[in-house]
């Protein structure tokens, strides 16, 4: 089980590491080590009949590989973690999830006839009844949305149950057969990775061959009719087409998956991964190598966890294993996962809340004409109609960012060179935008101070810059108020030496 | 191959059920009919919502919800299941919700992971202690409709009325009848026009719950005997081949409980003649129907489509859309 975890470990941190810059690498590999010593631990924990020495053994034996049965296993459960991985992202960026869950039930009267084909489980005739019966149910969706008013979903829950209906009672009739009952073809439900012999592996080797080839060779025309069929179509980029050999493809992943995940599984090996993976990437050709990657991890764990115990299915631990995968891109995706977004909301909360204690540290000294340095902690609180303590509160966050300095017990605030220049240029971003506003967007002066007060935290140099060429320099806001002007920014927040024609010698009107 | 279609026999196939076999039959046709009706009537507005699949996903985590409860609780008793199944019905709304909402994963592919990964624990739970549960996976599949007969009966004042099962689906079917009867405007306003809901103060939001709720508790009970996954062809079956054939929401209402009693019945002949399982006999029926109506409906089949291109030739096709 140790090496279990060190290999799958050891895999992931240079995808990781690689794609999150912003993430501090460590305290998440931590956590996903966590995770993955956590999986294998609660279900030993499980297994009451099985004692902690066979659970060894099984894992030794999976690990040296000795069994034949483990290595057709391994690599069948690999093959298909792949090829499931590379095909979902593209239904899950055409919105289209749930065909693959449609197409994957509507597969099993196709398995039940390939079987009765020769009355064995030969993996060819399975494979070409299944596929030929899955692109039957795609097809049977497409026809009846074309042709009544019902939605979508109605065909496509229409459809995977009628035709799983069909293949349940193909199933229980072939059980009642005397060579039936034998056949192990009830594990086409649930999966069993250890009935993967070689020739369903040389199958899988090959689908996934081919579906990596025509991707490959098609990558363009796949991407274009998967984000913009209109241009697809202007480009004369057959969408039809394209839309049929994808729905192939997946039949074929879906065929070759059956046997490991089982019919009702099969549909997550292809959504989740890639929803995973779209958690994590913005390129689709990204995607699609996050998403086989993801696969390959999930049908890896699967197969190893199915080992350890007698009469385990295969198919749940692997979609269990691709589950935990999405949860963890949910909770630390580097760009789109909850936790980064609430550090990053918190963050910038908190910044707005620092440069609106400047900008009123900035309105009390204009108050009294820049005379005196320090601002009391009275003076913030009154201007920011607050209690003293709140004020307090503010005025450490300050310190703590170094744009002031406090004195006398903390009651008397300084700005620092730092903190002057930011709550100059906070309130030169607002009194510019509220000028802006009323010159060229011709609102009445009394009503531009709400907008102002929200745009001047996000306003970038660039920005001001324009506006203040608009405006051809405009020395004072619509209210009468001067506007700090460059200079004044960089003369620190000494106040001393300010010279009449700048800012702070303009009174208020 | 001879022996994997029976000979027809017509006296074992049709008159057996309904007259020396009645006593077995008769009750799994009755449960047939009352599953089909009830999921067919809650159905029919999962249709109208374009929640068709939130169907198929709460259909299939009921089954973690219903095993958890069972270890917890120990006990096989009607309401520790509806219970379990109620957190599962909610869980599984919630998580999709959280999952569409929070992240940049569209609605499908959320449904997706959510059942797949509730399921697969059902399974796993179920292997692991299948022999204190008293489900195997197969029954879990497609249930077990053909042994509801042999299901403890239950007596009111000393006299016996009829297997527990049937007795217990029979009363959600009726409870599932009154209160679309009883909320009929509710229901059919949230469904249609969401804003015409809120404007006449009709809580869109406990709307939505009370049907998950009520989808989970009908799907529970529906679940020993036809299992998961044919549960969602009773869901939505009945419904879309009604919608087929009319436009009013009462008639639409009436004729998927017609298709229920149908393909109960129906399905009892065609699974006693091909000798497999009655659940997956039935849903084929039912697809069956949904075909006839496909191609005959009298407003919008195929045939009557066909029909239409002919007589105008200019028309080129695709002008009749409804």
């Amino acid at each position: 089980m140790k090496g279990e975890n060190s290999m799958s470990a050891s895999q992931k941190p240079g995808l990781w590491t690689a794609r999150s810059s912003r993430l501090t690498p460590h305290g998440f590999l931590l956590t996903l080590a966590a995770l993955l010593l956590a999986v294998p631990a609660s279900h030993a924990a499980k297994i009451g009949d099985l004692s902690e020495t066979t659970l060894a053994v099984q894992a030794l034996r999976f690990f040296t590989f000795q069994d034949p049965s483990v290595r057709y296993a391994l690599a069948g459960s690999i093959l298909l973690g792949i090829s499931c991985g590379m095909l979902g992202s593209f239904i899950v960026v055409r919105k289209m999830a749930l065909v693959g869950d449609a197409l994957s039930h509507a597969v099993l009267p196709g398995v039940a006839v390939g079987f009765l084909w020769n009355m064995s489980k030969d993996p060819v005739a399975i494979f070409i009844g299944a596929t030929i019966a899955g692109l039957l149910g795609t097809v049977v969706v497409r026809l009846i949305q074309q042709t009544t008013r019902l939605k979508e979903d109605t065909a496509l829950g229409l459809v995977l149950a009628t035709f799983f209906a069909a293949g349940i009672c193909l199933l229980t009739m072939i059980q009642r057969l005397p060579t039936g009952n034998k056949s192990g073809i009830d594990k086409f439900l649930f999966g069993q990775a250890a009935a993967i012999g070689p020739g369903d592996v040389k199958l899988m080797a090959i689908v996934t061959l081919v579906a990596f080839a025509i991707i490959l060779v098609f990558y363009k025309e796949f991407l274009v009719t998967s984000f913009d069929p209109a241009f697809a179509r202007v480009a004369g980029i057959p969408a039809q087409v394209f839309h049929y050999v994808l729905m192939l493809l997946l039949a074929g992943a879906v065929v070759i998956a059956l046997q490991a995940v089982g019919v009702v599984l099969v549909s997550a090996m292809l959504i989740t991964p890639a929803a995973s993976a779209y958690l994590l990437t913005d390129r689709l050709s990204r995607m699609v190598w996050l998403s086989a990657i993801f696969g390959l991890l999930a049908g890896a764990l699967g197969s190893f966890l199915s080992f350890l115990g007698p009469n385990l299915p295969t198919g749940p631990f692997m979609v269990l294993g691709a589950t935990a995968v999405f949860v963890l891109a949910f909770l630390f995706g580097p760009r789109h996962g909850i936790v980064i977004r609430g550090i990053r909301r918190r963050s910038r909360a908190s910044r707005v809340q620092r440069e609106n204690t400047l900008k009123s540290i900035y309105h009390v000294l204009e108050g009294r004409d820049f005379k005196g340095d320090g601002v009391s902690l009275r003076e913030l609180a009154e201007r920011r109609r607050e209690t003293v303590e709140e004020a307090a509160r503010q005025s450490r966050e300050l310190r703590r960012h170094a744009l002031a300095t406090l004195h006398e017990e903390g009651n008397l605030i300084f700005l620092t060179p730092d903190g002057w220049q930011l709550a100059c240029a906070i309130v030169r971003n607002h009194r510019l935008w509220e000028l802006y506003l009323t010159n060229a967007a011709q609102i009445a002066a009394d009503h531009v101070h709400e907008d102002a007060e929200k745009i001047e935290h996000v306003l970038g140099d660039e920005v001001v810059r324009e506006i203040e060429r608009r405006l051809a320099n405009a020395t004072r806001d619509p209210h009468g108020r001067p506007i700090p002007s460059l200079s004044d920014m960089q003369r620190g927040g000494a106040t001393s030496e300010r010279s009449p024609a700048s800012v702070g010698y303009g009174k208020r009107t | 191959m001879t022996t994997l279609i029976p000979a027809f026999d017509f006296h074992r196939v049709f008159i057996a059920p309904w007259t020396s076999d009645l006593s077995s039959h008769g009750w799994t046709v009755l449960m047939g009919f009352f599953v089909a009706a009830a999921c067919g009537l809650v159905g029919n507005y999962l249709i109208l919502r374009r929640m068709a699949l939130v169907g198929d996903a709460i259909s299939h985590s009921v089954l973690p919800g219903l095993v958890v409860a069972f270890l917890l609780a120990r006990s096989r008793h009607a309401i520790v299941m509806f219970l379990g199944a109620l957190v599962a019905g909610l869980l599984t709304t919630l998580l999709i919700e959280v999952i569409h909402k929070k992240s940049r994963v569209k609605q499908d592919a959320a449904i997706g992971i959510t059942f797949s990964s509730l399921f697969a624990v059902g399974v796993i739970l179920v292997s692991l202690f299948a022999s204190q549960v008293d489900l195997d996976q197969e029954c879990v599949l497609y249930g077990e409709i053909g042994y509801v007969s042999t299901d403890l009966p239950v007596s009111i004042a000393g006299v016996q009325i009829g297997p527990a099962t049937v007795i217990r689906m029979g009363m959600v079917a009726l409870i599932t009848a009154l209160l679309v009867i009883l909320i009929y405007k509710e229901l059919l306003v949230s469904s249609f026009d969401p804003a015409l809901a809120f404007s006449l103060g009709i809580n869109a939001t406990v709307i939505h719950y009370g049907l998950m709720c009520w989808l989970s508790v009908v799907v529970v009970s529906s679940f020993e005997s036809v299992g998961a996954v044919l549960v969602i062809a009773m869901l939505i079956l009945p419904g879309a081949t009604a919608s087929l054939l009319a436009h009013r929401l009462p008639t639409v209402l009436l004729l998927s409980v017609l298709h229920a009693a149908l393909c109960s019945v129906l399905g009892l002949h065609l699974g006693l003649w091909l000798d497999c399982t009655v659940a997956g006999a039935m849903v084929v029926m039912g697809g069956f129907l949904f075909g006839l109506a496909w191609v005959f409906s009298p407003s919008q089949g195929l045939l009557r489509r066909w029909l239409w291109m002919r007589q105008s030739p200019t028309g080129e096709g695709e002008g009749e859309a409804g």
